[in-house]
């Protein structure tokens, strides 16, 4: 592509990026939201959240060796340094140097 | 804008709670600003993606896209696809950002996975204003985005050094949220419908299509067992 065809590019990619994020607070703006949007706001939160977990060791393959343990075992690492400690900053820190000893050495 | 300068609390308070997503950002930016100029595109063309665009898989699947000349309107649907879920990402958030005012439109852009995370999980400080507080991690955020890939574009691929597995902090910010969501919650059902849609779409479609797929499956669930759900609180 020309720089030209990117730059128009960029702007439909932007544009319709835009309109997904805003999409619900047009559509939900005056009227107040049925129950089942209150429902999916208070649920999809914590759903969302245990499907990005799994999005972000996709690409992982679990059917061969090493068979995802080092993801696993870093995933249990974070967890339960979590439970133990109860500061994010000490756990994403923590389990992230955990990870990055187990994939570089 | 001088205004904002009153905020120093809601800007420290953002910050520190923004650092997780600063370690992400700035790798998978420079990943992507590094992935950019390795196809000879200019590097000023990943500032102004991050900048307009704002979207973490989408940037590294234009890449593609620029590969591939393909048209407008391909894009324009292919986008669509990709950055779907974040439609769902707003019907969370109705409520939080009625009252912010002028910063809405930006808060609206800025609803990126991470930052999304964060907004429906962070405890806040009563004594803040949110509204500030919300701008701030959000702009906060972005800017790592955009400083991240502009030196990976920059550097291009000049340099190497090691920062293999540095990629983990985003889903141990994704763990930590998530425990603290079913701290709120007290209700492990969403969790236990959130993994089963997750494992079910990882067997059934192609790892790039894993994410909308899970998902449409989980909303189903959702619906299906709303009573379930909302009888076990």
């Amino acid at each position: 592509m020309t720089n030209n065809e990117i730059y128009l590019a960029i702007i439909v990619m932007s544009l319709t990026n835009y309109f997904t994020r805003i999409f619900p607070f047009i559509f939900f703006n005056k009227k107040e939201p049925p129950k089942i949007i209150v429902y999916i706001e208070t649920y999809f939160p914590p759903v969302i959240m245990t499907i990005l977990i799994f999005y972000s060791v996709k690409d992982i393959s679990f059917a061969n060796y090493p068979y995802g343990l080092k993801e696993i075992l870093a995933i249990v690492f974070t967890t339960s340094i979590h439970l133990w400690k109860n500061n994010y900053l000490v756990s994403i820190f923590g389990g992230t140097i955990f990870y990055m000893l187990l994939v570089q050495y | 804008m001088y205004k904002l300068l009153n905020y120093d609390k809601e800007f420290k308070s953002a910050f520190t709670i923004s650092i997780p997503v600063m370690m992400g950002y700035l790798v998978l930016g420079f990943a992507f600003g590094l992935l950019l100029s390795s196809f000879h595109y200019d590097w000023y063309l990943a500032p102004i993606m991050s900048i307009f665009i704002y979207a973490g898989a989408l940037q590294f699947v234009a890449i593609g896209f620029f590969n591939a000349k393909m048209g407008l309107i391909d894009i324009a649907i292919a986008t669509l696809f990709i950055n779907i879920r974040q439609s769902f990402y707003g019907l969370s958030l109705l409520k939080k950002f009625k009252h912010t005012g002028k910063f809405k439109k930006y808060l609206i852009f800025g609803l990126t996975d991470e930052t999304y995370g964060l907004l429906t999980t962070v405890e806040e400080d009563k004594n803040l204003s949110k509204t500030h507080f919300y701008f701030f991690l959000s702009a906060l955020n972005q800017s790592y985005w955009i400083i991240g890939s502009t030196i990976g574009a920059i550097l291009g691929s000049n340099i190497e050094f090691n920062t293999n597995g540095l990629e983990f902090s985003l889903t141990a910010l994704f763990i930590v949220l998530c425990i603290e969501q079913y701290k709120k919650l007290k209700n492990i059902l969403p969790f236990i419908i959130g993994a089963v849609a997750s494992l079910v779409a990882l067997v059934i479609v192609p790892s790039d299509k894993m994410l909308i797929t899970s998902i449409v499956i989980s909303l189903v669930l959702l619906l299906t067992f709303e009573k379930r759900i909302e009888n076990d609180k």
